[in-house]
């Protein structure tokens, strides 16, 4: 059985307290490792590259500033390329805000909620290309300010090279790293506490 | 050619966040029931899934769709001990309010007040937000799944305590965490790979029956 990513970016030890809770939702447990596999080691590459699957995920990564969880993926794609790290890297450094923000449609009962913010467009166009500085501008918009989403913003990536497929897969990319990054900060969290408890 | 965005010029769009059934269209080409294999009869583990455009949109990548549902069944109808099922549905409301998609809102709000039986709180969430007043524990839950939403992420152990003191014990505190978060995924494919339609009219669904 290969590590557990949630446990072992966490810092959670087998047999912890936090360890043996995750086992009361053992499909939930499973199947977290099981997503991260089927995005960062799939059985088949489909159309999206591993360098790119893990240029993306250390780009989100970096966004949500967990220095854990962004070293891991920056480290895995310094395994795959050697020009893409610094440029990643680079992109992050620019890209970093805080979200959630984004319009609700002018007039509409919510456009009051409306909160500007940065509308993030790739730096290092030369070095990284045109289908992954489109993948990387794609992902600052679910990670920031999904709810301004739109066909545009989908037509941008299509313009870019990429397929309908291989949009489904960036897009479940950057949702699920959302989700991982914000599963491991909690159970973190919790563990940290539950160990000030005991000492 | 599949590689066309679909856009819907004429579509009747909710304005505002609603416990009504809302419909979902997407922006891009589901596959269609004809083209599934069994592989992606797997991956929607659901049949009734194969009636949804969503579902048939991301069965284009089945290994990560099933998957996630594997993940999405457990932390919210694994029904041993721990956060009561409204209030993970809470969970999955508040986060959907804050990051801005109305259509999880909708689902996940109607779920969250069929099982609490407080359908004028949820529709408080709803109408004027989630920093809108509710009782200690609801506030408890909210605002813990709002700080997780934010990016960087906002949840401190303040918030872990204020579950804690509303009665939560580790296994519901967990239950928070895995259902605010997994709304973190499924708002951003919601939002990014179409839209919700305004549920019809009464009168219309009167006549449809």
């Amino acid at each position: 059985m290969s590590t557990d990513i949630i446990n072992r970016l966490a810092g959670i030890e087998p047999g912890s307290r936090i360890d043996h809770l995750r086992d009361r939702r053992p499909a939930a447990r499973e199947n977290a490792q099981r997503s991260y596999r089927a995005l960062f080691s799939p059985e088949s590459p489909g159309e999206v590259a591993q360098a790119e699957r893990h240029a993306v995920a250390a780009f989100v990564t970096g966004l949500h500033q967990d220095a854990v969880v962004a070293r891991f993926y920056a480290d895995r794609l310094a395994e795959l390329s050697a020009e893409l790290p610094a440029a990643v890297a680079r992109e992050v450094e620019a890209a970093r805000t805080t979200g959630p923000y984004g319009a609700y449609p002018a007039g509409g009962p919510l456009a009051s909620e409306s909160v500007e913010g940065l509308v993030y467009r790739v730096r290092d166009r030369d070095t990284l290309g045109d289908r992954l500085s489109a993948a990387l501008e794609h992902a600052h918009l679910l990670v920031f300010r999904p709810r301004e989403s739109s066909p545009e913003a989908l037509r941008r990536l299509i313009d870019a090279g990429w397929t309908t497929s291989g949009i489904v897969t960036l897009s479940q990319l950057v949702a699920f790293l959302s989700f991982q990054v914000r599963v491991i900060a909690g159970l973190r969290l919790l563990d940290t506490i539950q160990k000030g408890a005991r000492s | 050619m599949t590689d066309t965005v679909l856009g819907h010029p004429d579509l009747d769009r909710p304005l505002a966040f609603t416990q009504e059934e809302l419909g979902w269209v997407p922006w891009l080409a589901p596959l269609t029931e004809e083209e599934l294999s069994d592989h992606h009869w797997e991956a929607l583990v659901d049949r009734r899934r194969a009636k949804s455009p969503y579902f048939l949109l991301l069965a284009r990548d089945p290994q990560i769709l099933h998957a996630r549902t594997g993940t999405d069944n457990d932390i919210f109808y694994n029904a041993d001990a721990g956060l009561p099922r409204e209030e993970r549905e809470l969970a999955a409301a508040a986060t959907s309010r804050h990051n801005g998609c109305v259509f999880c809102a909708s689902v996940h709000a109607r779920f969250a007040s069929h099982y609490s039986k407080r359908r004028d709180d949820v529709q408080r969430l709803l109408d004027d937000g989630v920093d809108a007043p509710q009782d200690e524990r609801w506030r408890a839950v909210i605002d813990a799944s709002v700080a997780l939403a934010e990016t960087p992420g906002a949840l401190t152990a303040e918030h872990l305590d204020a579950l804690r003191t509303a009665g939560l014990d580790d296994l519901a505190i967990s239950d928070v965490i895995h259902a605010a978060a997994f709304f973190n995924w499924a708002n951003r494919l919601m939002l990014s790979l179409g839209e919700p339609t305004a549920p019809a009219p009464r009168a219309d669904r009167k006549e449809d029956q």
